[in-house]
């Protein structure tokens, strides 16, 4: 009997609009299960959940000035800015897949870990864990945002990883109104670390992404195949399909007179 | 031991709620979460309680234990026609955005604005306040294929 396949795709630099377009035609429009690694977005661009509202979320006025793109997505969580040093790790499964992991946020963060760990630590890294749903290191640093779509018994979870941030386009973000515990109060500077200050210097980005690719193919019972961007693309096609993303713009909530939010 | 650790949290915030339960005489109980008797279940977590041509939806309290703390709840618009089985909202709780799927099928005639600014009502009354849609039926026969309190408890405890 031929084990459950797992499709593998392997790109850079594909714009992260279209790359969640991609991720959600393929949970919403296939019953495929998929690891898709976007090595850095095509540009930048500052990504918000479902429910994030930019005004609280987005330093709005400067975030206009710096004409940075501002997307929707259609997974929950928080805010984060993306571009070229970004590695994004999508995996979507169905639940059959994984009969031991339930459809619920908590289990399947926890299956994560078991192959994020085990990666970050062939990359380098050895003490990667998961603290109150944040990927972390030792010391309590943040170094990717992650969040879910979870539809019956099919779910999406996609992370992305900061090999780099541009301080500046950091600074567009806000302190967000609910922050986990352990941050502790610390400004996004102290709290977010760069996987290059953390990972061997050369060729470890590389090293990471080829990591991640192993560990996927440990750690269940899938036989791994590679897929081209046209084989994943074919699920945009899908008649009737509505996507949740995206593209904001922030002129509508300075109209408002919500953007003024101090 | 998520599930074990999910109980006990559902636990602390149903105490109250499982005062209100045993007054109404409607209470069961399995393993760490509440299952009331007299509503309707779908396996996939979402309860139905029925008021002549009209029934009343929401998720179930495992589904909100497990769900973890709720922080927004899209809500369909007033004459949305929905269908059993299919989805007609998200619930967003701990970086997830999860759909939720009606289990009967008829029009919205009334969706619970509450929750727009108190999403948390889907946790701490996930059986009254935390109601989500009010759905016209269409099809009462429908009612048939969902489970009643004893059979979704016992179909919970199969994880």
């Amino acid at each position: 009997m031929s084990r459950p396949v797992l499709n593998m795709l392997r790109i850079s630099r594909l714009p992260i609009y279209t790359q969640l377009h991609l991720e959600e035609a393929l949970l919403r429009g296939t019953k495929d299960n998929w690891l898709i690694i976007n090595d850095g977005a095509f540009n930048p661009a500052i990504v918000v959940g479902i429910s994030g509202r930019p005004p609280e979320l987005i330093q709005c006025n400067e975030a206009l000035q710096y004409g940075i793109q501002v997307i929707r997505r259609f997974t929950g969580g928080g805010t984060v800015v993306v571009d070229h040093d970004t590695v994004f790790c999508t995996l979507i499964m169905q639940g059959s897949l994984l009969p031991h992991v339930e459809c619920f946020p908590q289990p399947i963060m926890a299956w994560t870990e078991r192959l994020y760990r085990p990666a970050f630590a062939a990359a380098g890294c050895p003490d990667f864990a998961l603290r109150e749903n944040d990927y972390v290191i030792a010391s309590g640093q943040k170094v990717g945002g992650n969040a879910q779509a979870i539809t019956g018994r099919r779910w999406l979870h996609h992370t992305s990883f900061l090999w780099d941030f541009d301080a500046d386009r950091m600074g567009l973000l806000r302190q967000p109104g609910k922050a986990p515990k352990y941050r502790q109060g610390r400004s996004h500077f102290d709290f977010v670390t760069r996987l290059r200050d953390v990972l061997p210097s050369s060729g470890s980005r590389q090293r990471l992404v080829d990591a991640i690719v192993d560990a996927a193919a440990n750690v269940a019972d899938i036989d791994v195949q590679e897929r081209t961007l046209a084989d994943a693309a074919a699920a945009l096609r899908q008649p009737q399909l509505l996507l949740g993303t995206k593209l904001l713009d922030l002129r509508e909530f300075l109209r408002s007179g919500e953007g003024l939010l101090r | 031991m998520a599930l074990r650790v999910f109980g006990t949290f559902a636990l602390g915030k149903l105490g109250l709620q499982a005062q209100v339960m045993q007054a109404a005489g409607v209470t069961a109980a399995y393993a760490y979460s509440t299952v009331v008797q007299g509503y309707k279940y779908a396996k996939s977590h979402e309860w139905a309680k029925v008021h002549g041509d009209t029934a009343t939806v929401g998720i179930s309290d495992h589904a909100q234990s497990q769900l973890g703390d709720v922080v927004f709840v899209e809500l369909p618009d007033v004459g949305k026609v929905v269908k059993q089985g299919e989805t007609f909202g998200v619930v967003e709780s701990v970086k997830a955005a999860s759909d939720v799927y009606s289990p009967v099928s008829g029009e919205v005639v009334e969706v619970n604005q509450a929750l727009v600014d108190k999403p948390g009502t889907v946790n701490t009354s996930p059986f009254e306040e935390g109601w989500i849609i009010k759905v016209k039926l269409s099809n009462k026969g429908e009612l048939a294929a969902l489970l009643d309190a004893d059979a979704y408890a016992a179909e919970c405890e199969k994880h």
